[in-house]
């Protein structure tokens, strides 16, 4: 695609002879919001540390504005990461530094800037996740909603041209998850970015992604406007998206079969 | 089934060498690099100052009690020695090169393991754990050069510093032993001491193991932090390993310079 700001070429990726991405290719392109939505343990966040250069493919790559990421030296890598915003499941505070402190940190770390900018620039940023009024507290005073916002905020303290949110609704309430659907839209428009989502919350991604890829098994299992693949008929996406207890994924882990393990006392 | 069991026992004998030595040698690559990332450290050194804080200031306390009662001890035991021999009067040299060749930097690196190698250790482990470390490295800052530098290099200045106090503090728990408590004239104490203790055969040498010191102890200390697995189990049983790690390091090191400086 010839806007394309991130693009996942025929890569694959594992750890210990065990692949974890078997060839998956996957384009983002400027501007837009992209879920990558998948079970737990089908590698969605790995597929963002490869993205950001933390991992290194197996094979294929990963290309960031043009430039192939793993074959950046670490000066390379960390000019490309400067360009990158990444919100961590958690939020990944710095618990020894206030919230201030926190979305200053980027700031302080990679420009010149005079304190009295910085301290408009922070306030600016918390401002945009309505966190203004909490600068002066520490990250343990938050609540998991608000420091989800504050990282947020540090995350875009440099204006990045790609942000990257890792389960960002994991554990939030129902308030919670729609101010954070709210600010990755509103924020990504704002900024002119292009947001990167991985996660497994169909309903809240559904509402505002542009574009959805489904990973499974390590490849693209199905992809498309978050109406196409609501519509889908394919097994998996249907198990997925209406959260059907059985289907092409199943209930039980492997095992040996119930009846016998019981007649035999094995496990 | 016996062959067997050696098999066994051989193997876990070769896993568990091996690993000792691959630890060795990550431990020696993160000191590498700690060194080569060692710029910001001095060019912002309030970094570092504020880890001087949290290593050396709050160990202050332990460390100067500590120095007050061994001192103390010090004086009783080598009293009720040197009586005997009448030669009570050399109690304030005994005291002083004691502390300043010996207790001073080995006490102090023990004490040091424990309050603030632990508390090292936990930190990193912990915000290795809850994904800080890979935030930074997302936000292209290395958290060697920002988080493992300063710590490595507060250490390390803290500790002589410490070390100092320790023998100062230690020797004035001596003299009010010796000298209002026992009865030794105040004037033998420290003119003895003045004579016999040397500057450089003794302060100085004092000194150079507990910088030795704090390098192996800070380093252990992160190291094992930054080595970590990211689980609660993984934390503790990383800080037990400072505990236990830095203090043999410390033993040894402690002999082999020892054994260096009184053969020069």
């Amino acid at each position: 695609m010839a806007n394309a700001i991130v693009e996942i070429q025929d890569l694959s990726f594992g750890y210990k002879g065990r692949l974890l991405h078997k060839g998956i290719n996957m384009t983002f392109p400027k501007g837009k919001v992209v879920a990558i939505m998948g079970g737990s343990g089908s590698g969605k966040t790995t597929l963002l540390r490869l993205i950001g250069g933390q991992l290194k493919p197996t094979k294929g790559q990963v290309q960031v504005g043009g430039e192939v990421v793993h074959q950046q030296d670490r000066e390379g890598i960390y000019r490309l990461r400067r360009k990158m915003g990444m919100l961590f499941q958690h939020g990944a505070l710095f618990t020894d530094l206030s919230v201030f402190e926190n979305v200053a940190f980027p700031m302080r770390e990679h420009t010149n800037l005079p304190e009295s900018m910085i301290r408009d620039l922070v306030l600016l940023k918390l401002n945009a996740v309505g966190l203004r009024g909490a600068h002066a507290l520490m990250p343990t005073e938050l609540s998991g909603g608000m420091a989800r916002r504050v990282a947020l905020a540090r995350a875009i303290a440099l204006d990045p041209s790609i942000i990257m949110y890792d389960e960002p609704f994991a554990g939030l309430d129902p308030i919670s998850m729609a101010v954070i659907c709210d600010l990755i839209r509103s924020l990504n428009d704002a900024l002119g970015a292009t947001s990167i989502i991985v996660t497994h919350d169909v309903e809240e991604t559904f509402q505002f992604a542009d574009y959805v890829y489904f990973v499974a098994d390590g490849v693209v299992a199905a992809e498309g406007t978050p109406d196409d693949l609501r519509n889908s008929e394919l097994p998996f996406v249907h198990q997925f998206v209406h959260g059907e207890k059985d289907g092409p994924v199943p209930f039980h882990y492997a095992a040996p079969e119930y009846h016998a393990s019981l007649l035999r006392g094995a496990r | 089934m016996v062959l067997h069991k050696l098999k066994r026992m051989l193997s876990k004998l070769g896993a568990g060498c091996i690993n000792k030595i691959w630890r060795l040698g990550a431990g020696g690559r993160l000191f590498w690099l700690t060194l080569i990332s060692s710029g910001e450290s001095f060019r912002r050194f309030r970094l570092t100052i504020r880890e001087v804080y949290f290593t050396g200031v709050l160990s202050l306390i332990i460390i100067l009690v500590s120095a007050f009662f061994v001192g103390m001890v010090l004086a009783l035991q080598g009293y009720h020695t040197l009586q005997k021999y009448g030669s009570s009067e050399a109690i304030g040299v005994l005291v002083a090169l004691a502390l300043v060749r010996e207790l001073g930097p080995v006490v102090t690196a023990l004490l040091f393991a424990g309050r603030a190698g632990t508390a090292i250790t936990a930190e990193i482990g912990l915000m290795k754990a809850t994904e800080q470390l890979s935030a930074m490295e997302m936000m292209a800052v290395s958290p060697i050069a920002r988080v493992i530098a300063p710590r490595f290099w507060a250490g390390v200045i803290a500790m002589p510093v410490l070390a100092t106090l320790f023998s100062m503090v230690g020797i004035l728990g001596g003299y009010l032993v010796a000298v209002p408590l026992i009865g030794v004239d105040a004037g033998a104490f420290w003119s003895q001491m003045q004579a016999n203790v040397d500057w450089e055969y003794d302060i100085l040498n004092g000194v150079f193991k507990s910088v030795v010191f704090g390098v192996a102890c800070t380093m252990i200390a992160l190291f094992e932090g930054y080595d970590a697995p990211p689980t609660a189990e993984g934390v503790s049983r990383a800080t037990t390993r400072t505990v236990v790690t830095s203090s043999l390091a410390v033993l040894g090191l402690d002999f082999i310079l020892t054994s260096f400086m009184i053969a020069v």
